[in-house]
């Protein structure tokens, strides 16, 4: 019981392998595509790594730029492989590369779909890493003067500036951390030390956020200090005080931004693993068709074509067999030509001579 | 291409008549056809970068556009306008050039196109004159943009308060974001901001003693800080941005006025787009300079064609030598005949003056 049986003559099988040739070279196009998006994708992600806690998102596009180079290469063989498959005698060239070029073919279409279906699924990881980087950033933005931590302050200023956000979740997250560097404070004036002594670790917390919070599109000049305390600046409204710095938090920002990017990404994989499944169905058909030709032995007849030879049960098990079977190689079985010890023979043979005795 | 080459060097073998004709070369046949096919195939190119001329000039104007809110006037457009107008001319120029170096290689074809030619050269040479023009404009303008850049940005830092008066109100908006984008602050530099008031009277506490302090203390009433918006802060400065009491070192910690560099951007916001704008005239001025430089070639190599295949034109045997040359009479000639039906257009000279002049000058034109 063959899985998808088709019956193709000798035109209908030139006609599958040109196709197949066609198709084979345009998906070597299909995966320089997925080479592009995932080369693309790792440098949108090293654009910002430095406010991300963890480089495990890097796996998508590490995996998209593999598949997108196992494609190219396994595409190209196989637009060869198609064209010589036309005829049958340059077929007898390729007739041990097919099976593993088809296994191959089938492991890479299984690693598209598995890259498209990470791009949906690491969004919650990517939350995760934003969240604490974020965290971490805003920590060290004071620390303009320590060494691997100095450009933090610029690189959270041109994010929260570019992205048109203000801290983690919002900008009360500035609230909670200290920002301003003990360098630029007076620690003679009474002021600071007071503020320093309210605080139980010593930080000089403030109720403002930095320049880089405040929103072009207020229609005031920037309030950044005393944000807690609105009467403290004359005729701050509720509605000046909605318009005066950005009300979403960056780590929703960047969120979104790489959702969309991802989920564009993803939708294009998706369509490619499609086409991928088309080529390796006929490349299926075509390998199966051109085996059982030399099978028949006459170039000119008709052949069949499948999927699996056998139904997909008996597939499965044959499979597993071969997979028992591959730790005993060296196992005594019945071949005559192994030379079995005598002691051995001779216990044969009263098991025999047993046996007889019962019978008789 | 190769036998373009040869072309060139035999017209440089040849002896330059300082006579009425102008560099002659002689054309045997096969030069002839290697020409008109070489023509044909530079024509398809010149074509090519015509359209990339015009895709220039679009790009250039959507820039200018795009901050048109800060320029006072829109005379640099002129630029942008001439790139244009010169891409489209020269993509119907080349077209028909190309068509003429088809019919050139039959020569029973080619009579067909004598009257267009004399038009045809008038208007090349007139299009291809207005794209070097272009370019040398685009350089000579720079003090026409400084002029309405300085203007616009007056205007711009003057209204920064009026978010509330319509046709002012992104005023602020703008100024913000170009400062931000652009990396400078007001308009010579930082100190603009401290002769206008961009603190809208809106948000000013008037019971304040210190804000009526300020306010009389100035001749005009006006309450003038010297402080700076935050679009001015630069995010490279190690410390949190000061923008008020930036004269003041006393004010703040740690601080002295003169040596600040990084704090906020010291860098003038017209000294900041003329730069970007030069940049990108320079650029597109290079490049329209060598399609200019092709466009050129193109319109010699057909006029040496052209009076080759003139030439040859109602003889019998086609594969004869014949000259080509570039000018029949001497430039001031060429030029005089050109322009006499121009000038006749606009009634400047009199029809009869004209014939008398002609009739004068070919006795002498024969040698």
């Amino acid at each position: 019981m063959s899985v998808g049986k088709v019956t193709f003559t000798k035109v209908e099988r030139e006609k599958l392998a040109e196709v197949l040739w066609l198709l084979n070279w345009i998906s070597v196009v299909t995966g320089a595509i997925l080479l592009g998006m995932g080369l693309f994708l790792k440098m949108e992600i090293q654009k910002w790594q430095e406010v991300m806690s963890e480089q495990g998102v890097l796996y998508v596009p590490h995996m998209l730029i593999t598949t997108g180079l196992a494609a190219c290469g396994i595409n190209f063989l196989g637009g060869k492989i198609c064209l010589d498959c036309a005829d049958t005698n340059k077929f007898l060239r390729w007739k041990l590369v097919m099976m593993p070029y088809v296994i191959c073919t089938f492991f890479f279409t299984a690693c598209i779909l598995a890259g498209a279906l990470m791009c949906y699924s690491i969004r919650s990881q990517l939350e995760e890493s934003l969240f604490l980087g974020l965290r971490h950033s805003m920590r060290y933005y004071k620390d303009t003067d320590t060494p691997g931590r100095c450009y933090l302050k610029r690189t959270l200023d041109l994010l929260q500036i570019q992205f048109q956000c203000c801290g983690n979740t919002g900008y009360q997250d500035w609230f909670q951390i200290q920002w301003i560097s003990s360098r630029y404070l007076d620690l003679r004036s009474v002021a600071v030390v007071d503020r320093l002594r309210n605080n139980v670790e010593g930080k000089f917390l403030m109720d403002s956020v930095p320049f880089s919070c405040c929103s072009p599109l207020s229609p005031r000049p920037c309030i950044q200090q005393q944000l807690n305390r609105p009467l403290a600046h004359f005729n701050f409204d509720q509605q000046s005080q909605h318009l005066n710095l950005w009300r979403r938090g960056c780590r929703q920002a960047l969120l979104d931004h790489y959702t969309v990017i991802m989920q564009s990404i993803s939708l294009v994989v998706l369509l490619i693993w499609l086409f991928e499944l088309l080529v390796l169905t006929g490349v299926r058909y075509l390998q199966t068709a051109m085996e059982n030709v030399i099978r028949v032995g006459d170039p000119e007849s008709e052949s069949e074509g499948w999927i699996l030879e056998n139904s997909l049960a008996e597939t499965a098990r044959s499979n597993f067999n071969i997979i028992k079977n591959l730790g005993k190689c060296y196992q005594v079985d019945d071949d005559p030509n192994i030379d079995v010890p005598a002691m051995m023979a001779e216990q044969e043979i009263k098991s025999e001579q047993v046996q007889v005795q019962r019978t008789s | 291409m190769l036998a373009l080459a040869d072309f060139f060097v035999a017209i440089i073998e040849t002896e330059i008549s300082i006579a009425p004709r102008h560099l002659v070369a002689l054309l045997p046949l096969f030069p002839r056809v290697k020409l008109a096919q070489g023509l044909w195939l530079l024509s398809w190119c010149a074509t090519v970068a015509g359209a990339t001329t015009f895709t220039l000039g679009c790009l250039l104007k959507t820039e200018l556009r795009r901050r048109a809110e800060v320029m006072d006037n829109t005379d640099i457009h002129v630029v942008p306008n001439t790139l244009m107008i010169v891409g489209l001319a020269s993509l119907g120029i080349n077209y028909f050039a190309s068509k003429i170096c088809q019919d050139a290689l039959d020569a029973g074809r080619f009579p067909r196109w004598k009257n267009f030619l004399k038009p045809y050269f008038a208007v090349s040479c007139f299009f291809t004159v207005l794209m070097l023009l272009s370019v040398i404009m685009s350089y000579a303008m720079k003090g026409s943009l400084e002029s309405s850049l300085k203007a616009g940005l007056r205007n711009g830092i003057r209204f920064y308060k009026d978010t509330d008066t319509p046709g002012r109100c992104f005023q602020k908006q703008n100024i913000d974001r170009l400062q931000m984008e652009f990396e400078c602050c007001g308009n010579n530099d930082f100190r603009d901001w401290f002769e206008v008031q961009w603190i809208s009277n809106r948000y000013l506490d008037f019971g304040s003693k210190e804000v009526k302090d300020r306010v009389k203390s100035n001749v005009d009433g006006r309450y003038l800080v010297d402080g700076v918006p935050f679009s001015c802060c630069n995010p490279r400065s190690p410390r949190p941005c000061i923008q008020y009491h930036l004269t003041n070192n006393s004010a703040h910690y740690n601080y002295d006025y003169l040596t600040e560099e990084l704090n906020i951007y010291l860098r003038g916001c017209r000294e900041a787009l003329v730069h970007y704008y030069m940049g990108l005239m320079n650029t597109i001025g290079a490049g329209v300079l060598s399609i200019f430089i092709l466009q050129g070639s193109v319109l010699v190599s057909l006029r040496f064609l052209q009076t080759a295949m003139e030439a040859v034109a109602g003889k019998e045997n086609t594969e004869i030598e014949t000259e080509g040359y570039l000018l029949e009479k001497g430039v001031k000639d060429t030029i005089m005949e050109y322009l006499d039906p121009v000038l006749k257009f606009f009634l400047l000279k009199n029809g009869g003056k004209v014939e008398e002049g002609a009739a004068a000058d070919k006795p002498a034109a024969v040698p």
